[in-house]
């Protein structure tokens, strides 16, 4: 376990908050100065998890750099913060996101401080979400991340602002619910808060009695107990991923958003939930999700295939992009389930789970950069069209702007899966592990990938084929700025896709440990 | 390990990077970006052919040699990659390099007034690139990949001219229609590697090709009693299929056509699309695994043949009835895509593969010739208004006509005819059923009769170009936009002939090493020695079969000459001679067997209503039920708040109101004045001494 001299993981939670007061304290009278500081604290956050990135001990995979500080002792609350792979993949996946959202964002005219100063109070909880191991400081930044993202939509969103925004605040909330009473169901019983605490717990099947001993309640049979408790926390995930049928909130909020923040939603904060499924629910919950696994699994088909489908159907661009980051996040979550489906040390199958847990590792990290870069591209086009984004708007732009539409069609095959990009190794190694473990939701989850085929094409097709539509003859090209801006995520599409090494030699320790320290 | 097997890689790596840099090249970079093109394509048929001379020379083991590498770790193992070279991939390569030479020179020429002249070259280079990765790749999963980009390349330059909506429809659709092959591909794959656990195919006794492995898939069998080497074999089977155009999935190919003619030689008929072929060639060992002894083909290999059978009658019929120049040769490449399979099916290896070189050979020169023709007919692709082009056409005449009787299967002089007949031999062997070889025989018919009534329409008779009304356009639009109709066809410039005339060459010359006398390519794919031998010719079944072909082959001739021949067609408005004997039939083939109406009104109209369906789920049920609670909330708080402003506040301010009168009163008593505390003050002193007294007396 790395001791850094430093409270490295608190600062760098620290950083933006610091970063969001000092614009506040810049004032509305320079805005490119307000956008370039915002910039600039955005890739200092960058530089200092590309730092934690190259000091991570891989060998070990273990929970590193690690703080603990008793807080409340009575509450079980403890500041306790540390990372293993997973949470400095999330770490990283945050930090180049929101540069890219600070981009998007740059037409942004109206109380531009209060705008940049919420977007680094997101990433401030994002980290926080994603270095913190005991629930109740984990929860607080779970439950702030919302505060930011509803004044983002509702003070910079679209035509529907207020209702998305609303619709949004109550969905994650009343799942959120959910989440706090398990947990204080479970702190009645065992009087922690602490994740490893509750994980160890339940992998020596003591977690549940423990529960049950406190809560049984009359006319209620112990097993239902434990699943009640379960379903909970599963709807505070559910919802935040979200996973089908829970998934309503996403398209407005995704669309109304102003770009920039989509990208910030879809980007980063749709990983808080997969996160959770990972960090909190698969260590704590797998015995009741075995029991429940043949309904989790065909969730995880509805919205891979549902999803898919309802992109089919939508015309503007920002909905496409939302339903396909259902479809994405689906492939991650039916890797998660997949790997539940056999307990034991069965040498083969152990290694399909490797080989699935990598994969959504993989494709939490693939599907943020697209996604984000995909959406970047729409705030480009709106910027150009004054907010036009309907599929049915253009045609032919191909022969008026052919590098944004080469730079945009890589990000789109990206998210087709198209080898050599990297969208088509965390697919590769999900389809890989999860088929052997559950070969019925699997074969049915690849009509996703043909699915995701047709609409990506047909983005294509309508938007930059066909003969020109004379409405855009002036349409300008990327600028050198923009090309500048956006070569480093494709670039790193390429590397992903060319040496998924990269990110595998960080993360497959943490993968290994995860399914073997809890014997899936 | 040879420096030729070691750096295998260069040969695709070459016009990957090429097409990297071609694409990063300004638009009028023209003669950098086809020098870099043809350059790093030169470079690799060079290495090809050391590649090839290396094999000719290595006759030790099993003939294959591998190189593997290290990609990345999950778990405890490292998934590699990996390239080869054995016999098989070494013919691929000179082939793919040495036909893609070609094309790409021909390209400067056709291409030469396209404004997009330059991502033409890379696209173009990444396509080569990508498809020498496949036949190199000794690794199911890097063939995949390469698979995948080949297919981004094809999407990429069937609609090169994306401004027109047809092309970008039939890039769309040639993409969908592989990939949903493709899935079939993805799921064998990730099957077979579950099982094997490596989808190296060689890698020294540990690939998934090799005997421990295909033990393994042969000893399970799955649902209908499938072995499972059969059931992963078929899975992947669909991904060939996808690609390679046969029956259900060939739909793709003929919209194909609305890419540039250089695409369609390259993509279309020589390479992209035999790429199916040499996969089921690839993992033969695998379609072929038997449990024991058995004789009897699997079911894999079964499957193939069938599907094959049936595609090269299909195509044959089709092609009948097509107006097209391209179209007509399209159809005519499923359907030899259908004989390649056959030949797998039923022969092996070197049968199929035979037919793939030799096709790959003519029908490159049938399509760069088709290509020459509409250069020089100004961008005209509707045979029915050429006609006559001997005359203003010599070399292509010539060179076209070779072609056409090599893909006749001309007796004798001509490759096709060898490599056929052995697929119709292997097939008159088959000990399953001889319906494939009659369904093969018929296909020969159609194939020498449609093919003459293209060249009759094409070059016999009298020119038609310039009686045609461009008012009304009969079949399809101009190819190049970059071209204005003028009325004089024109033979095409060197550039352009000299590559048909050298393909023409090998049309004729490449039979020669597969004849039943000098088996060179079988035995080299087998990696033994061949020895000439002409009493093979007396083998049982080898002359009949040769006999009955090529009579059939006249009979085509013979049958499309009688139609299209003896009177030569007048004007480009008079009714096809076959559409005038049957009118329905011929209208049924022309239109494809309504094939693509049917896709339309089942498939598709399935895949919209289920888009349509899940949109409105997503709002009407899904969000209404969301939306239903949050009402129902609502109205709880609408009832809540009745209840405390109507019931508990009014309680409550009546509560209040009293409190408050009370409090007045008492605060009667709290006026400030000191008097009135003092006199309070004072009885209550008397109060208090009288209680005390009372209470001492008691």
């Amino acid at each position: 376990m790395t001791s850094f001299p430093i409270p490295v993981l608190s600062i760098l939670t620290a950083l933006p908050v610091v970063g969001a007061i000092a614009l506040l304290a810049l004032g509305n009278r320079n805005k490119n100065l307000v956008r370039w500081t915002a910039l600039a604290f955005s890739l200092a956050a960058l530089v200092l998890t590309l730092i934690l990135w190259s000091h991570f001990d891989t060998i070990s995979g273990a929970l590193q750099f690690q703080e603990r500080n008793t807080w409340v002792a009575p509450l079980g609350a403890e500041y306790h913060v540390a990372i293993d792979g997973l949470g400095l993949l999330m770490l990283l996946l945050s930090s180049i996101v929101v540069p890219i959202g600070i981009f998007a964002s740059w037409q942004i005219q109206d109380r531009v401080p209060l705008y940049f100063s919420l977007v680094l109070l997101l990433q401030a909880c994002l980290f926080g979400t994603f270095t913190a191991l005991n629930f109740f400081h984990w929860f607080i930044f779970w439950e702030l991340s919302l505060i930011p993202a509803f004044f983002l939509i509702r003070l910079w969103g679209g035509a529907n602002r207020t209702k998305a925004a609303t619709q949004f605040l109550v969905y994650t909330m009343v799942g959120s619910i959910g989440l706090l009473l398990s947990f204080l169901a479970l702190f009645l019983a065992t009087r922690t808060f602490d994740f490893a605490d509750l994980a160890t717990l339940a992998q020596h099947g003591q977690l549940m009695p423990a529960v049950i001993d406190k809560l049984a309640w009359r006319h209620v049979t112990p097993d239902h107990v434990a699943i009640i408790v379960f379903t909970g926390a599963f709807l505070g995930f559910a919802v935040k991923v979200p996973l089908f049928p829970f998934h309503t909130w996403l398209p407005s909020a995704y669309s109304e958003a102003p770009t920039g923040t989509t990208i910030l939603l879809t980007g980063a904060m749709s990983k808080m939930g997969v996160y959770g499924f990972l960090r909190i629910l698969l260590p704590i919950f797998w015995p009741q999700m075995q029991v429940v696994l043949t309904p989790l699994l065909w969730l995880a088909v509805a919205t891979i295939i549902f999803s898919a489908y309802a992109a089919l159907a939508q015309r503007d661009l920002k909905r496409i992009f939302a339903y396909s980051s259902i479809n994405h996040l689906g492939y991650c979550l039916l890797a998660i389930f997949a790997v539940i489906k056999f307990t034991g040390g069965d040498a083969a199958l152990t290694g399909e789970k490797y080989a699935a847990m990598n994969g959504a590792f993989l494709q939490m990290f693939n599907h943020g950069l697209t996604a984000a870069t995909l959406f970047w591209f729409v705030a480009i086009l709106e910027k150009r069209t004054g907010g036009l984004r309907s599929l049915d708007d253009f045609g032919g732009l191909r022969k008026v702007a052919p590098v944004f539409t080469g730079l945009m069609g890589i990000a789109l095959f990206s998210s087709l899966g198209l080898p050599g990009l990297n969208g088509f190794i965390g697919e590769f190694l999900i389809f890989k592990g999860s088929f052997p473990l559950v070969p019925w939701a699997t074969s049915l989850a690849v009509l996703g990938l043909l699915t995701t085929a047709v609409f990506t094409l047909g983005i294509l097709q309508r938007v930059f084929y066909g003969p020109l539509n004379s409405q855009w003859i002036s349409f300008p090209d990327l600028t050198t700025r923009e090309r500048l801006a956006l070569a480093p995520a494709i670039g790193l599409m390429f590397a992903l896709g060319l040496y998924p090494q990269l990110v595998l030699a960080v993360v497959n320790n943490t993968a290994i440990q995860m399914v073997e320290h809890f014997k899936f | 390990m040879t420096w030729i097997v070691q750096y295998l890689w260069l040969i695709p790596a070459l016009p990957i990077l090429a097409a990297g840099i071609a694409a990063l090249l300004k638009q009028r970079s023209r003669i950098p970006a086809a020098s870099l093109a043809i350059g790093s394509m030169a470079a690799s048929f060079l290495l090809s052919l050391c590649a090839f001379a290396h094999v000719l020379g290595n006759h030790s083991g099993d003939g294959i040699q591998v190189f593997n590498v290290r990609w990345f770790q999950f778990g405890n193992e490292w998934l590699k990659l990996g390239w080869m070279l054995d016999p098989l991939t070494a013919v691929m390569l000179v082939m793919v390099t040495f036909v893609g030479l070609l094309i790409f020179i021909y390209s400067i020429g056709y291409m030469e007034h396209d404004e997009n002249f330059t991502r033409f070259f890379s696209f173009l280079a990444l396509f080569a690139g990508a498809m020498l990765g496949v036949i190199i790749a000794n690794s199911l999963l890097l063939l995949f990949m390469c698979w995948e980009i080949v297919g981004l390349t094809s999407y990429l330059l069937i609609g090169f001219w994306y401004a027109n909506p047809k092309a970008a429809a039939a890039a769309k659709k040639a993409f969908i229609v592989t990939r949903i092959g493709d899935l079939g591909f993805l799921l064998g794959m990730v099957w077979l590697y579950a099982q094997s656990g490596t989808l190296l195919f060689y890698d020294a006794g540990a690939g998934c090709l090799e005997g421990s492995s295909l033990a393994h898939l042969v000893a399970r069998t799955t649902i209908l009693g499938l072995t499972l080497s059969s059931a992963i074999g078929i899975l992947i089977f669909c991904g060939a299929a996808g690609k390679s155009g046969q029956v259900p999935l060939h739909v793709w190919l003929p919209d194909a056509m609305e890419g540039p003619t250089p695409v369609s030689a390259l993509i279309h008929a020589a390479t992209m699309v035999a790429a199916g072929v040499f996969l089921i060639a690839r993992i033969y060992p695998l379609m072929a695994a038997h449990a024991g002894e058995s004789l009897s083909p699997t079911v894999a290999l079964q499957v193939v043949t069938w599907v094959g059978a049936i595609t090269a009658v299909f195509g044959a019929t089709i092609a009948v009835a097509q107006y097209d120049i391209k179209r007509i040769l399209a159809y005519s490449t499923v359907s030899q895509l259908g004989y390649m399979m056959i030949g797998l099916g039923v022969g092996g290896v070197a049968v199929g593969m035979f037919h793939l070189i030799t096709h790959a050979f003519f029908k490159a020169l049938l399509f760069l010739g088709a290509g020459s023709v509409i250069h020089g007919c100004s961008g005209e692709q509707d045979i029915r208004r050429m006609g006559g082009l001997r005359k203003y056409m010599p070399i292509t005449f010539a060179a076209y006509a070779v072609g056409m009787l090599a893909l006749c299967g001309f007796p004798l002089f001509f490759s096709g005819f060898w490599s056929k007949d052995e697929i119709l031999s292997a097939a008159h062997t088959w000990s399953i059923s001889q319906v494939p070889f009659f369904m093969g025989a018929f296909g020969a018919l159609l194939t020498a009769f449609y093919m003459t009534r293209q060249v009759y329409y094409v070059f016999a008779g009298s020119n038609r170009l310039a009686s045609a009304s461009y008012d009304t356009p009969l079949a399809s639009d101009f190819e190049d936009p970059g071209h204005h109709p003028t009325h004089l066809p024109h033979e095409s410039p060197a550039v352009m002939t000299i590559p048909l005339v050298i393909l023409a060459a090998f049309a004729i010359l490449l039979g020669l090493i597969g004849t039943p006398a000098w088996p060179w390519f079988q035995s080299f794919l087998e990696n033994k020695s061949a020895e000439l031998s002409f009493a093979a010719f007396s083998n049982p079944g080898i002359l009949p079969v040769m006999i009955s072909s090529s009579l059939l082959v006249f009979l085509g001739l013979g049958l499309g000459w009688y139609f299209y021949g003896r009177r030569p067609i007048a004007i480009a408005e008079s009714t096809d001679a076959l559409a005038t004997l049957q009118p329905g039939v011929f209208t049924v083939l022309g239109d494809a067997y309504y094939v693509d109406a049917l896709y339309a009104a089942t498939i598709l109209r399935l895949n919209a209503w289920s888009a349509a369906a899940s949109a409105w789920l997503d709002q009407w049920v899904w969000n209404g039920v969301v939306q239903s609670v949050s009402y129902f909330v609502v109205g709880i708080a609408w009832i809540d708040n009745f209840i405390d402003s109507g019931v508990v506040n009014t309680a409550f301010d009546s509560g209040c109101q009293t409190a408050s009168r009370g409090g007045q009163l008492l605060a009667l008593l709290q006026g400030g004045r000191v008097q009135t505390y003092l006199r309070l003050i004072g009885c209550a002193l008397v109060a208090l001494v009288i209680f005390l007294l009372w209470g001492a007396k008691a």
